[in-house]
């Protein structure tokens, strides 16, 4: 048994599967942050969430690789078009079926999922397209060795949201956000335009979901169907670390993120996923608001 | 400075409020009584703008409030203290003041009136920091006050500012509107706890089945064997 | 009861199909859409009461791969398969089920829980590769020389299976209105009503929700075996994981939730959309200069948001609410 353990777990390996879950939980966070932040303030969760970064995958491959644009200014393009997608679909879709039954809203989003799925289908076709950027690795120690993207990842996703700490909690919009999730009859007496403070934070959302493209186009090729690979694992995060909840829905990141890489080192990255998926789960049963859900 | 001209308002097809004409001056303290269901919130939410007018006219200060955007009322003077206080339970007391100092003409001043909140109610300072969600029913009336004059209003409407709270702490919350007053803020009041309210302001409406049935100065009110009978209950 | 002949003859005009030459392209897009209307319908006996399942996906699969990989490694007639892989689907709804309605988790939370339930099964049938071929799919053996054993349940010929799914359908209605009748019925609407006022009258709403959910689940594993029957290949993006859970729910709302035919509605809708596009593909790529793959789901998705938003009751729905407000206007 002991030597079972040294063999697997006192392994640099080992430690390096736990560097690389640590550094995709920062990408999971940031993608989890802008669900929550759209859940929690709006109520509503969108289903398609992923296609969003999916579309935004897309620009920046095009910017950068069709037309030639630096890698910096198409991250930018590539964020303010998911923002603008976000408002949009606030502004077509939510705005509409807001207040109506979970149910509809569900569907409606969803909707919107097979919608933006296939658009790209057609427009782009099925074709695994690579950003072609590779920023190499560094040598962490004598055996240990990370890969750079996902370094710049983690580090991106931790200031963005650091970034959103402090505009949540210093700013008067932030607060008006944190506000209007809380009560949202009584903003009108706060001289808060309610349907106006919904676009902005759908946008915001988007813009979030646009960074989070940013950083996954480094590591991941875009097909129509990438945002299936880790949608359901975003919403899984925000749930479990109780939906708009956004220090909850953090930490359940890095819970997440850390239980595939182990499941993934100890048999397949499949075998990982069902493992997280399989203790989200009995979170589920054990704290059905979330492991980190406010006490009402 | 406040006229409420015939004023019908309700929610979908019910109607809690009918032909309703209601006037405060500058510096005046009214109060609205009548039982429960009479339209008394109805009216508040009218005049902020929460419900849409069926009928009818509201000036604050000659101009419109009915052609303008709902959200920028409150940027003509008129601050509401919602009832059951609706703090934001979750954000702190400096937060919650925040977001009543939201509308952009009021930020700049947003230092100024910390200050004078603060000084009002120095308890609030104290607890700056804490959720307003976990402080007590007085104190949270406090906050819900305090976050209204943060938009350094003209009047200030109040909707049943002592319902739900224990008797000790009615008699502070008449004690704040009495502090408020002597800041020289007009007051539109909207009471059940007549006998009190009647003490704190000059005038009153009675409201009755959403029509105005009596109006008259405090004093006249009280004297009144029929409101005594009915409604303060002596 | 006026409608009872009608039926019966519009049964009987279903039964001739395959006896009066209709060819078998057709027969073959007929049973398709039986098999999923049968699975629709399955989904709607709980999604009705306001039980969003995103979890059929993972029933289905069991019923498809469980009834495969029973006859490939064990040998196991599927007579014996689809009872057993029912079954398993039943007790997996069981499992997640009862935890779910003990700690009250419903709405969104409960579309989750359930969707989760879609990724760990779709997740498994590609890890254990080994066994069933992973994403690229699974084929049950053949028995028997010409194809034809009724041990296997294996038919080449499509009539045969055409009447299989025929009566399967069928049964599905009678199930739909046999739940619609029941006591069950009214618990469960009042449950999604109010489940605490509910309980309070002395609903037992934990064991209703699991009745209609087990049941549910059960109908969508035989969905499955019998698509995987018919088509004698099943792989994990047709008949399991979160597209199909996806799939499932939305032809359902857009043929109607609350209404017997609504699934079938929603299955022809479907199903025929994407033929129809997929046999003029060729057409459309001369007219629009480039190849429309994935044009059906475009429409479908836009399709989807508009019955939310202005049809919520689904086709069918939406045509009987008009039909009856007429009646009494």
């Amino acid at each position: 048994m002991m030597e079972i353990i040294n063999e697997y777990v006192f392994s640099v390996f080992f430690v390096e599967t736990l560097l690389n879950g640590l550094l995709y939980g920062g990408v999971l966070a940031l993608l989890s942050l802008g669900l929550n932040l759209i859940f929690g303030v709006i109520d509503v969760v969108w289903i398609c969430y992923a296609e969003l970064v999916m579309l935004g995958m897309y620009t920046i491959y095009f910017m950068h690789v069709r037309y030639g644009i630096p890698l910096i200014p198409s991250s930018v393009i590539c964020v303010l078009m998911v923002a603008l997608l976000g408002y949009v679909l606030h502004r077509i879709i939510i705005a509409h079926v807001l207040g109506k039954a979970p149910i509809n809203q569900l569907l409606a989003t969803g909707g919107v999922l097979f919608f933006l799925q296939s658009i790209a289908t057609l427009m782009f076709g099925v074709e695994f397209l690579s950003l072609g950027v590779s920023l190499g690795s560094f040598q962490l120690t004598e055996d240990i060795y990370l890969s750079k993207s996902q370094f710049v990842a983690f580090i991106v996703a931790a200031a963005a949201v650091a970034g959103m700490y402090f505009f949540l909690s210093r700013s008067y919009m932030g607060a008006a956000i944190r506000a209007i999730s809380q009560d949202r009859e009584i903003m009108i007496l706060m001289g808060v335009d309610a349907n106006r403070l919904y676009g902005i934070t759908s946008a915001i959302g988007g813009g979030l979901a646009g960074l989070a493209a940013c950083l996954l186009a480094l590591q991941f090729d875009v097909h129509p169907f990438v945002g299936i690979s880790f949608g359901p694992i975003v919403f899984m995060v925000c749930v479990m670390g109780g939906l708009g909840n956004l220090v909850g829905g953090f930490i359940a990141a890095f819970v997440f993120a850390e239980l595939i890489a182990i499941g993934g080192y100890f048999a397949d990255l499949e075998w990982g996923t069902v493992l997280a998926f399989c203790v989200f789960v009995i979170t589920m049963f054990i704290r059905p608001e979330g492991l980190f859900a406010r006490k009402s | 400075m406040l006229v409420i001209d015939d004023v019908t308002a309700g929610y979908g097809d019910f109607t809690a409020l009918r032909n309703a004409s209601i006037e405060v001056k500058a510096g005046e303290a009214v109060a609205v009584i009548g039982p429960n269901g009479a339209g008394k919130s109805t009216l508040m939410r009218a005049i902020s703008g929460m419900i849409p007018l069926k009928g009818g006219t509201i000036t604050m200060e000659g101009q419109s409030i009915s052609s303008i955007p709902a959200h920028k009322i409150v940027e003509t003077g008129i601050a509401h203290v919602p009832e059951n206080r609706r703090l934001f339970a979750r954000m702190s007391v400096e937060e919650n003041l925040r977001v009543g100092c939201y509308a952009k003409p009021f930020r700049a001043a947003f230092d100024k009136r910390l200050e004078f909140v603060y000084e009002l109610f120095p308890r609030m300072k104290e607890r700056r920091n804490q959720l307003a969600g976990t402080m007590s029913g007085g104190e949270q009336q406090m906050c819900a006050i305090g976050r209204a004059l943060m938009s350094d209003p003209k009047i200030l409407l109040m909707d049943e500012p002592s319902a739900g709270l224990a008797p000790v702490i009615v008699q502070q919350v008449f004690e704040l509107i009495r502090r408020i007053r002597a800041e020289g803020l007009t007051v539109l009041i909207v009471e059940q706890n007549v006998q009190q309210v009647l003490k704190v302001v000059d005038r009153a409406y009675l409201l009755e089945a959403g029509t105005i049935r009596h109006s008259g100065s405090s004093a006249e009110l009280l004297g009144s064997e029929d409101i005594r009978k009915a409604y303060i209950g002596v | 009861m006026s409608r009872l002949p009608l039926m019966l003859i519009g049964l009987a005009g279903l039964i001739a199909v395959p006896f009066i030459g209709v060819p078998p392209y057709w027969l073959h897009i007929m049973i398709i859409i039986l098999i999923w209307s049968f699975a629709y319908t399955g989904w709607s006996v709980m999604g009705r009461f306001g039980l969003v399942s995103l979890g059929h996906g993972a029933f289905m699969g069991i019923g498809a791969y469980g009834t495969a990989l029973l006859w490939n490694h064990a040998g196991l007639t599927p007579w014996v398969g689809i009872p057993v892989s029912m079954l398993l689907a039943g007790a997996f709804a069981l499992l997640i089920g009862y935890p779910c309605f003990k700690y009250k988790i419903v709405g969104h939370y409960f579309a989750l829980v359930t969707l989760a339930l879609s990724v760990i099964v779709g997740q498994v049938i590609i890890a254990t590769r080994k066994h069933t071929g992973g994403s690229l799919g699974y084929t049950p053996e053949p028995h028997g020389g010409d194809g034809f054993s009724i041990y296997a349940l294996q038919f080449p010929e499509k009539a045969h299976f055409y009447l299989i799914a025929l009566a399967a359908w069928v049964v599905g209605l009678v199930i739909w209105r046999m739940v619609d009748k029941s006591m069950s019925r009214y618990a469960l609407e009042a449950i999604s009503e109010d489940e605490d006022a509910s309980a309070a009258v002395g609903v037992q709403v934990t064991r209703e929700k699991l009745k209609i959910t087990m049941l549910s689940a059960v109908m969508t594993a035989f969905a499955g075996a019998m698509y995987c029957q018919y088509q004698l290949f099943v792989s994990p993006d047709t008949v399991a994981g979160v597209g199909i859970s996806l799939q499932i729910v939305f032809a359902v709302v857009a043929g109607g939730i609350y209404t017997q035919f609504g699934p079938t509605v929603g299955a022809i809708i479907t199903i025929i959309l994407a033929e129809v596009l997929r046999i003029n593909i060729g057409e459309l790529e001369g007219l629009l200069g480039f190849r429309p793959f994935g044009l059906d789901n475009t429409i479908y998705g836009i399709m989807l948001v508009l019955f939310i938003i202005f049809l919520p009751r689904g086709v069918l729905g939406s045509i009987q609410a008009r039909m009856k407000g007429g009646a009494k206007a």
